[in-house]
């Protein structure tokens, strides 16, 4: 049983999981770097413990540091939260070795699905469609021959990286040698690993992911489906269960069948399939998110689940929970420190900072009035969730959340998120991940 | 012959620098990257030219609006 769970993170997240620690009786140990040493979840832990220096490096990914204060503290069990060392399979085994719990899928599963291209083959030999794709091409010769027999236009991507960084849309063959080149220098220069793999490109999709959970002896359940395409620079700004204006019994097969694979798999804990869903009816494996998700409290908001709580049970050998009958809709959004227009992130002290208090409507912050947002961290101020009968009642209650969510001292991306709520083709339910780009103009 | 002062356009830090002082530049070529709340944030030549200066190191705190690297056509 896990009676004292040290958080290796910060902010909201680690705020959330405090909740859910003291919610079912356990401890809990937070830790703060230099920068957060004012941060509003600390004062919501049992215990506190520094990490000292601003970077991320120093601080929250500090693996020495962070499992020597859970021996000295006594903790039993260690919180990943998501971000930092949440998919490091090493910080994983480090602790496990150290006796503790973790609280998350095992190690040898972080290491399987960080490696995109294992990860997608994988799922691809037990059943689970993917679209067409190539391994690791090591020259533009051989990127050629490889995206002649997935068809154009293809996507050249760094294995090694994510956020967009280094891909490529390569259209015809023409382009390949160019396109490989910047891909590998950009990859190479940007995250010390120049291989890249190709896959194929797919206009305007939809992203949906599948919450799933399961008890690592072979059963596994969905937790329905999450629609997240609205993103900006490939970072979820938007999600919302159920997923609008798909095939609804398409949508649930695919939910049983990631369940299914996740289970066949031996897979433990939560977990998150993301797939793509093209506009002519296809579906592919995009990657398997090892850990709890930042949106988790859509799924959480129309199935009456604590995920945080089931991450707990299951990582403590427990069953898996039943999962309702979804009730209603949740959208979220988030709330980010940086300009509506630009994207460019802001930094400042928070001289304001009024988070609604709304019926149907939930808040998760790390922040608080007075509280300085620095550059060291991401720039998620909140995220606002919304719940409705309807799907048209919660995206009015998120409008009405986020446009009485008082905020000065930084900017915020909420004009961009309203703008989104308000777009006609979002209101019909027809969302893609261009629709940002869009709305600023650039698409 | 232009200077044209490359400021940065967010508080970070220098992640990395993709250029050396000297090197000839085009137009949007990126001279650095900056990183702040885990973004990572190309900072690009302003003008073709040559990279004259480069103001800061990797690692370096950067404040918004400070230069960071100056450009001569």
């Amino acid at each position: 049983m896990v009676s004292k769970v040290l958080i290796a993170n910060r902010g909201a997240i680690a705020r959330r999981v405090i909740r859910a620690c003291s919610e079912m009786g356990k401890a809990t140990v937070a830790l703060y770097s230099d920068a957060d040493a004012d941060a509003v979840y600390l004062s919501e832990a049992s215990e506190t413990a520094h990490l000292p220096g601003h970077s991320a490096v120093e601080t929250y990914l500090n693996q020495d540091l962070i499992l020597d204060i859970a021996r000295r503290c006594g903790a039993d069990s260690v919180h990943p939260g998501y971000g930092f060392l949440a998919e490091n399979s090493a910080f994983a085994t480090a602790a496990i070795d150290a006796g503790l719990t973790f609280i998350g899928p095992n190690p040898e599963w972080l290491a399987a699905m960080g490696d995109k291209v294992a990860a997608r083959k994988l799922f691809s030999d037990h059943g689970f469609p993917v679209f067409a794709g190539s391994g690791l091409v090591a020259s533009a010769a051989e990127a050629a021959s490889a995206a002649q027999a997935i068809g154009y236009p293809v996507m050249l991507k760094p294995a090694g990286g994510g956020g967009g960084m280094g891909m490529e849309i390569v259209r015809d063959e023409e382009e390949v040698e160019a396109a490989f080149k910047r891909a590998q220098a950009i990859a190479g220069s940007a995250f010390d690993d120049s291989s890249v793999y190709l896959e194929q490109w797919i206009d305007r999709p939809r992203h949906i992911e599948f919450q799933i959970l399961a008890d690592g002896r072979g059963g596994a359940v969905h937790a329905y489906e999450r629609e997240c395409s609205v993103q900006r620079r490939n970072q979820k700004l938007i999600e919302e269960s159920p997923a609008p204006g798909l095939d609804a019994n398409l949508v649930a097969e695919t939910a049983q069948k990631a369940a299914a694979v996740c289970g066949e798999l031996g897979y433990n804990n939560v977990g998150t399939l993301e797939t793509l869903f093209s506009r002519d009816g296809g579906i592919g494996f995009l990657e398997m998110n090892t850990r709890i998700q930042v949106e988790h409290g859509v799924t959480e908001m129309v199935t009456g689940l604590d995920l945080v709580q089931d991450q707990i049970r299951l990582a403590e050998g427990g069953l898996l929970p039943d999962v309702p009958e979804r009730n209603g809709y949740a959208i979220e959004a988030r709330v980010y420190a940086e300009d509506a227009e630009t994207l460019l992130p802001s930094t400042g002290k928070l001289h304001v900072f009024k988070p609604p208090m709304l019926t149907g409507v939930r808040v998760e912050t790390g922040y608080a009035q007075g509280q300085t947002v620095t550059p060291f961290y991401d720039a998620l101020l909140a995220k606002v969730i919304a719940h409705g009968s309807t799907r048209e009642l919660a995206i009015g209650r998120l409008t009405v959340a986020l446009r009485a969510f008082e905020i000065i001292g930084v900017k915020t991306n909420v004009a961009l998120l309203t703008s989104v709520l308000q777009d006609a083709e979002f209101l019909t339910g027809n969302v893609d991940t261009g629709i940002v780009s869009r709305l600023l103009g650039n698409g | 012959m232009a200077r044209h002062e490359v400021e940065s356009e967010v508080t970070g830090n220098v992640w990395k620098i993709l250029l050396e002082q000297g090197a000839a530049v085009a137009e949007g070529d990126v001279i650095m990257i900056l990183e702040s709340m885990k973004m990572e944030i190309p900072v690009e030549a302003p003008a073709d030219g040559t990279l004259a200066e480069i103001c800061v190191a990797v690692e370096d705190q950067v404040e918004e609006d400070q230069v960071v690297a100056i450009v001569e056509d």
